[in-house]
């Protein structure tokens, strides 16, 4: 039987728990997120407490056993949200470790393979998110949107809209995970708020938007409309490249003209 | 009446949609000192239109009024469409705010030909220079340069545009000349080849003064119009073969030409031509990354490209002693050229192959297109594929499979 440990879901605290295997030289473990979990009958998990100190041990020792680039792709993993996530990374952890060689880069390996894959998923909701993310103005002049990602991308986006916005305030908010990213003026935070005052569907309330911002979302969707031909109208293509659960953020979608 | 700018909005983009440029990567101006905007990294596509084009940029026309007369062009003197003009302000305002919200990557801005070429392009260039001066917008700007413009109106073009653009429009001179009769090729070519010689003088400025400012640093492009004269894929990509080794382009764009017109020196087209573009997009694709020259793709004796299958299948259906490439030992460049293994798949290959064998299970995995690969490559454990005795029987094979996979739809 396996050792069931539980972490509190951040990249610090899962290499806590590598720490926390190899010092108790536990053979089988199995790692999950506290916030996931719920009781089997005959489970007895031990939680983790995050410890910077032994985290940073770990993948230090993790950066000296694998090529550039590699403790990023596993830390996209583990943001990734998806059930084998902590399986997938442990497996590699383990491989980079038991071997006096920097760990190789095999795609015929289940796991590497499976890494590479789960990170071309990441980096396509990345991307959908600097491309999607649509602010609207509020009375604050800050520039505010709300997004709802298939998978927790925020601490992946922010370094994008810092170097792009500098010059005004904004904040982006993953509704989902009830979590997002401010940046007034000088530095970003990530931060939560307490008295969000979403509206049902997990969008800004129109009542604290400045005024005239309607009319560039119409402004907007006129363009949008404007600039497709009608003769080559393909919407298999189109829903494709905008899938449907984005739309509710989309002005130019979720506008009727 | 004065018409507001939403209305002036719908006209002139619905006028500048038929350039169907919209990249929006390729230049390096950073964000310094805490502006607005950004342009470094790759291009982002903010929407895609329902026709499903990319929108990357506020691609507009500052007026759809022109002097002109050609054939091709919605916003031809004789057409009878309702015409506009926005103000410099207008465009600055749509651009700031439009980008501000995340909309755009930044402004493609072209127009109607008014008075001359020299005059357009200056009131072109008076909005990239009021973005980048007065507002600090480091964004990408698209400025289109006007057939017979001049050097020293394209000296300050490329100071504040991150790309240009002049459109060759029609692949022939003979073709252009009947068509577009105010236009030739010479009032192309001379701009073109102009922007080239100072954008190479620019990079090697640069590398030696760390000073100097960059012009126009995504480069430049041109597109052609396909399906509205008589060119043949050969003579089409040809050109683009030039284009990109002689006048070092970025780009080279294909429009599929749509019947806009009933004008009586074009072809009666009933639909756009859009698999053809497609196809040549596919071929240009083969030129620019995957190592095929145009030749190998084009040639007297095939100077159409293949509607049924892509330009990669058609060429290794071609030249079926090329194959079965092995996988284990061929070198990268013709792993490439194996149908249905892209540049991601090919390096995993390559990579993966120095701690063992690959097999057909693995490529799989890695994400090629193996029910057209397995014809064209050789794997551990696995009898020769057909490929060398018998090319038309693959070729309808997969022909085959892909109208089952179709037909599985309905």
């Amino acid at each position: 039987m396996s050792d069931l440990l539980l972490y509190d879901g951040t990249r610090e605290g899962f290499f806590t728990t590598i720490f926390e295997i190899y010092e108790r030289r536990i053979e089988h473990a199995a790692i999950q997120k506290l916030n996931n979990y719920s009781k089997g009958l005959f489970d007895e998990p031990r939680v983790i407490i995050t410890d910077e100190m032994k985290s940073n041990r770990v993948v230090e020792g993790f950066k000296q056993k694998t090529p550039k680039g590699i403790i990023e792709m596993l830390t996209k993993v583990l943001h990734s949200e998806l059930q084998d996530a902590e399986d997938i990374a442990l497996n590699i952890v383990r491989s980079a470790f038991s071997s006096p060689k920097e760990l190789r880069i095999d795609y015929r390996d289940e796991s590497i393979l499976r890494m590479k894959q789960i990170n071309k998923m990441m980096h396509r909701e990345i991307h959908r998110m600097h491309a999607f993310v649509r602010f609207q103005k509020t009375i604050d002049e800050i520039y505010a949107a709300t997004i709802s990602p298939d998978f927790d991308v925020i601490p992946f986006i922010g370094d994008h809209f810092e170097k792009r916005y500098a010059d005004q305030q904004w904040l982006i908010y993953d509704t989902k995970r009830d979590y997002g990213l401010y940046y007034d003026l000088n530095e970003m935070q990530t931060i939560t708020l307490t008295n969000a005052g979403w509206v049902s569907s997990h969008q800004i309330n129109e009542a604290v938007l400045a005024k005239g911002e309607k009319m560039f979302k119409e402004a907007w969707a006129r363009y949008f409309h404007a600039t497709c031909i009608q003769e080559r109208k393909n919407m298999r293509l189109h829903l494709q490249h905008v899938p449907h659960r984005y739309w509710k953020y989309l002005p130019e979608k979720a506008m009727n003209f | 009446m004065k018409m507001n700018v939403e209305k002036k909005l719908e006209i002139l983009a619905d006028a500048a949609k038929y350039d169907v440029s919209c990249a929006s990567s390729g230049s390096n101006r950073k964000n310094v000192g805490k502006g607005l905007g950004n342009a470094t990294g790759m291009g982002i596509c903010h929407s895609y239109s329902e026709d499903g084009r990319c929108i990357s940029l506020l691609k507009i026309l500052l007026t759809n009024y022109c002097i002109y007369d050609c054939a091709y062009c919605v916003s031809r003197k004789s057409n009878d469409v309702q015409r506009a003009a926005f103000t410099v302000d207008e465009v600055v305002d749509l651009t700031i705010n439009f980008y501000r919200r995340n909309y755009i990557e930044g402004l493609f801005l072209s127009s109607g030909i008014f008075k001359n070429a020299d005059y357009t392009n200056e009131r072109l260039i008076r909005i990239a220079k009021k973005l980048r001066t007065e507002h600090r917008f480091n964004g990408y700007i698209h400025l289109k340069i006007i057939p017979g413009a001049s050097s020293e109106v394209m000296e300050e073009a490329g100071l504040y545009a991150d790309r240009l653009s002049v459109n060759l429009e029609i692949p022939s001179e003979r073709s252009l000349k009947k068509i577009a009769p105010e236009k030739d090729h010479v009032s192309v070519y001379k701009p073109m080849n102009w922007l080239t010689s100072r954008i190479d003088e620019n990079r090697e400025d640069r590398k030696k003064y760390r000073k100097v400012g960059s012009f126009a640093p995504g480069g430049q492009s041109t597109q052609m119009i396909i399906g509205a004269s008589p060119e043949r894929d050969l003579e089409i990509l040809q050109l683009s073969s030039d284009l990109y080794t002689e006048q070092k382009l970025r780009r080279v764009y294909y429009s599929g030409y749509i019947p806009i017109s009933q004008d009586t020196r074009l072809p009666a087209l009933k639909t756009a031509p859009l698999k053809r573009e497609n196809r040549l997009y596919q071929a240009d694709w083969l030129f620019r990354f995957y190592g095929f020259e145009m030749s190998e793709i084009v040639s007297e004796k095939h100077p159409e490209l293949d509607l049924e299958v892509d330009p990669k299948l058609a060429y290794a259906l071609r030249n079926p002693d090329l194959f079965p490439v092995d996988i284990n030992k061929a070198p990268y460049d013709l792993i490439l050229r194996i149908p249905g293994v892209g540049v991601k798949t090919a390096q995993m290959i390559v990579k993966s192959r120095r701690y063992g064998k690959v097999r057909l299970e693995d490529v799989k995995k890695m994400g090629a297109a193996v029910n057209r690969a397995k014809y064209f490559m050789q794997v551990q454990g696995k009898a020769l594929p057909m490929i060398a005795s018998d090319p038309h029987r693959v070729r309808s094979a997969i022909i085959y499979q892909k109208g089952n996979g179709q037909m599985n739809l309905f």
